[in-house]
C-alpha cells in the first residue's frame, strides 16, 4: 500500500500534528511499508466470523451511581499550563 | 556496602521476619547499589530515594507490631506509566515532563497497603511503544548483561532494575509483550496476567483492550507474590475479573507429572536464533523429565497474523487514547501559534517522540473513511480466528510452550531507524496478548552469554497453572535469581 504526500498530511490533520517537510517523506514511506505487511490479512477467511473488540465476554457492566467527591479544583489544575479564575485557558475555538 | 540488595524479595521477607535486619537497611542498601550502577543502566526516570527511606521506616513499624505481609519493606521498581499521587509521572515522554498525578494507581494503592518500598520510577519507551526502550525521552536503559545491547522493552527500565539489583521485584505493563520480552532479555521472571486481572485504574493508557499491569522478579515465588498484592476486582475498571482470585502460591512447589504440554510448531520459524531454539529444547527436556506430557503436534496456524493484527488494533487505539495530549489540560504546551488549532498541532508535534507519532498516524488512518473496515474490522475478526484457535488447543492442553523472543538482546541502535524490524520482536509474544491469556516468561539459559527466555501461556485466569509449570521448571533447572554481572563504570 503506497501512501503519497498528500495522504500523509491527511492522516497528520486527522492525528493533530503538525510535520515538517522531512517527516512527511519518512512517514510515507515508513507506514507504507509498515501497511504492505498488513496485506496478509486479506487472504484470512472472516466470512461470518464476528470481530473481537475485547477478549472478555464482558457487556454493559453496571455498577450504583453513588455520589462521590471529586477531585478539588485547585488539584484538577495543578498540571494545567495556562489557568485563569480556576479556568483552564486557551485561545478562542470560534473566531 | 552490604549485599542485601542480591536478595529475593521472599529471602528478604525472611530475613526481616526473624528480625536479621530492617527494611531501612535494606533500603539502603538497594539505594547504595542504584547509586553504583545507575549512571551506567538508567534504569529509572525518577529516583524516589527519600520516600523509599519514609517507607522502610514505616515497614519496620509493621514488623514491630506484627502487621507485616510478603512484601511490607520490600524495595520495589514501578513503571513510569502506573500514576502514583504526588510522584512526577511521565511515561517515558517529554509529553508529560512535569506530571504530577493528582491520585494513585490501584496497583501503587495496593503496593503501598502491603508497605512495599518504592525506588523509583522505571524507565520505559514512550507510552510503552517499543521493544528496546531506546524510544525514551529519558534515554536509553542498558541491558545489565551488557550495556552495549538493549534491554528490551517496553518495561525495559522494570526488568534491568531487577536484573541489576536496582530494585528486589518490579511493576511493568505488558501490551503486546512488553513485561515477558525484557524480562527474557535480561534473565527475569516476568508475568502478563490474563485481560481483567489487573486493574487498569492509573494506568496511563496505550491499548486499553490490550494493556495488563504485571510483575518482573527474580525467580517464580516473588512473581506470585506481587501478582497476589496487585491482582483482583476493582469497580473503578469494568473489565476486572469479579471473581476472587486464586491463591497463587498454593500453586507453588506441586509437581507437574500428567501436565498437558502443548509446543506450537509455528513458533519455531526461521528468524529464531540456534541459542534460543536449543535451550529451549532443552527446556522441553526438563519439562518431560519432571513427568509433563510434552505433545509437539499441535498447530495454531493463524499465529502468523498476529503481528498484523496487533499492529492494526494497538495504534488504533492508541491514536484515540492519545487525543488527550492536547496541551490544555496538562503536560507539555506550544502556545506560540496565534489559533487553538495550531496550538495543538504543534504541542503534538513537539511532545510527542517519533514511534509515537509513527503508531498515532499508523491508528488514525486505520480507523479512517475507506480504511476501516479493510484493516481495523478485518483485524478485530482475524482475532476472533487467533482466540479460537487458542480455545481449541486449550481443549487438550493444560499450557502451551514456546521461546518468548526469537533473538537474544540486540545492540543498541540496531533496530530503532527500521520500524517493522522493532515490531518482529513481538512475534511470539503477540499472540497470546491479542487473545488476552496470560503468559508468563522464565529464564531457560544462556545463549553467548546471553539471556534467554521461554513463554508458558495459560487460559484464562489460570495463572495459577502457568506458575506451577513455571516454578517446577524453575526449581528443577535452577535458573533464577540470574543477577548480571555488572561491576560500576
Amino acid at each position: 500500500m503506497a501512501l503519497t504526500r498528500d495522504d500523509v498530511l491527511h492522516i497528520a490533520r486527522l492525528a493533530r500534528i503538525a510535520l515538517d517537510e522531512d517527516e512527511v517523506e519518512r512517514f510515507r514511506a515508513q507506514l507504507s511499508g509498515i501497511l504492505d505487511h498488513f496485506e496478509a490479512l486479506a487472504a484470512v477467511e472472516t466470512e461470518g466470523i464476528e470481530p473481537t473488540a475485547h477478549p472478555l465476554p464482558l457487556a454493559n457492566v453496571m455498577r450504583d451511581d453513588e455520589v462521590q467527591p471529586s477531585l478539588p479544583r485547585d488539584e484538577a489544575l495543578a498540571n494545567a499550563p495556562l489557568t485563569e479564575d480556576g479556568y483552564l485557558r486557551v485561545r478562542a475555538v470560534l473566531e | 556496602m552490604s549485599d542485601l540488595w542480591k536478595l529475593t524479595a521472599h529471602e528478604a521477607h525472611e530475613g526481616l521476619r526473624r528480625r536479621e535486619f530492617t527494611s531501612v537497611e535494606l533500603t539502603e542498601s538497594v539505594l547504595e547499589r542504584v547509586a553504583e550502577v545507575e549512571p551506567t543502566i538508567n534504569a529509572y526516570i525518577t529516583l524516589t530515594a527519600e520516600l523509599a527511606l519514609e517507607q522502610a521506616r514505616e515497614a519496620d513499624a509493621k514488623f514491630a507490631a506484627g502487621t507485616a505481609t510478603p512484601l511490607t519493606g520490600i524495595p520495589v521498581g514501578v513503571k513510569d506509566l502506573i500514576v502514583t499521587r504526588g510522584v512526577r509521572t511521565t511515561a517515558g515522554s517529554k509529553m508529560l515532563e512535569n506530571f504530577i498525578p493528582p491520585f494513585d494507581s490501584h496497583v501503587y494503592e495496593n503496593l503501598r497497603r502491603a508497605g512495599a518500598v518504592m525506588i523509583g520510577k522505571c524507565n520505559m519507551d514512550e507510552f510503552a511503544m517499543g521493544s528496546s526502550t531506546e524510544h525514551s525521552a529519558y534515554g536509553p536503559t542498558r541491558n545489565p548483561w551488557n550495556p552495549d545491547l538493549v534491554p528490551g522493552g517496553s518495561s525495559g527500565g522494570s526488568a534491568a532494575a531487577v536484573a541489576a539489583g536496582e530494585c528486589l521485584v518490579s511493576l511493568g505493563s505488558d501490551t503486546g509483550g512488553s513485561i515477558r520480552q525484557p524480562a527474557a532479555l535480561c534473565g527475569q521472571v516476568g508475568l502478563d496476567p490474563t485481560y481483567g486481572r489487573v486493574s487498569r485504574y492509573g494506568i496511563i493508557a496505550f491499548g486499553s483492550s490490550l494493556d495488563q499491569v504485571g510483575p518482573i522478579g527474580r525467580d517464580v515465588e516473588d512473581v506470585a507474590t506481587m501478582l497476589d498484592c496487585i491482582g483482583g476486582h476493582d469497580p473503578r475498571d469494568s473489565t476486572t475479573n469479579p471473581e476472587p482470585m486464586p491463591d497463587l502460591r498454593h500453586y507453588l512447589g506441586r509437581d507437574i507429572r500428567g501436565m498437558r504440554v502443548g509446543v506450537p510448531k509455528e513458533y519455531f520459524i526461521s528468524g529464531m536464533e540456534p541459542g534460543v531454539a536449543a535451550r529451549i529444547e532443552e527446556a522441553l527436556a526438563v519439562l518431560a523429565s519432571l513427568g509433563a506430557i510434552v505433545d509437539r503436534d499441535v498447530s495454531l496456524p493463524s499465529t502468523e497474523h498476529a503481528l498484523a493484527v496487533y499492529y492494526i488494533i494497538a495504534p488504533s487505539e492508541a491514536s484515540a487514547n492519545l487525543a488527550r495530549y492536547d496541551g490544555v489540560k496538562y503536560g507539555f504546551s506550544d502556545r506560540a501559534a496565534p489559533s487553538l488549532w495550531e496550538n495543538i498541532e504543534q504541542t503534538r508535534a513537539r511532545g510527542f517522540g517519533n514511534e509515537v507519532k509513527r503508531r498515532i498516524m499508523l491508528g488514525t488512518y486505520a480507523l479512517s473513511a475507506g480504511y476501516y473496515d479493510a484493516y481495523y474490522l478485518k483485524a478485530q475478526k482475524v482475532r476472533t480466528v487467533i482466540s479460537r484457535e487458542f480455545a481449541e488447543a486449550f481443549s487438550r492442553y493444560d499450557v502451551l510452550v514456546t521461546p518468548t523472543s526469537p533473538t537474544v538482546a540486540f545492540p543498541l541502535g540496531a533496530k530503532v531507524d527500521d520500524p517493522f524490524a522493532m515490531y518482529l520482536n513481538d512475534i511470539y509474544t503477540l499472540p497470546a496478548s491479542v487473545a488476552g491469556l496470560p503468559a508468563v516468561s522464565v529464564p531457560c539459559g544462556f545463549s553467548d552469554g546471553l539471556p534467554v527466555g521461554m513463554q508458558i501461556i495459560g487460559n484464562f485466569f489460570d495463572e495459577g497453572r502457568i506458575l506451577q509449570v513455571a516454578h517446577a521448571y524453575e526449581q528443577a533447572s535452577g535458573f533464577r535469581n540470574l543477577l548480571a554481572p555488572l561491576s560500576a563504570r
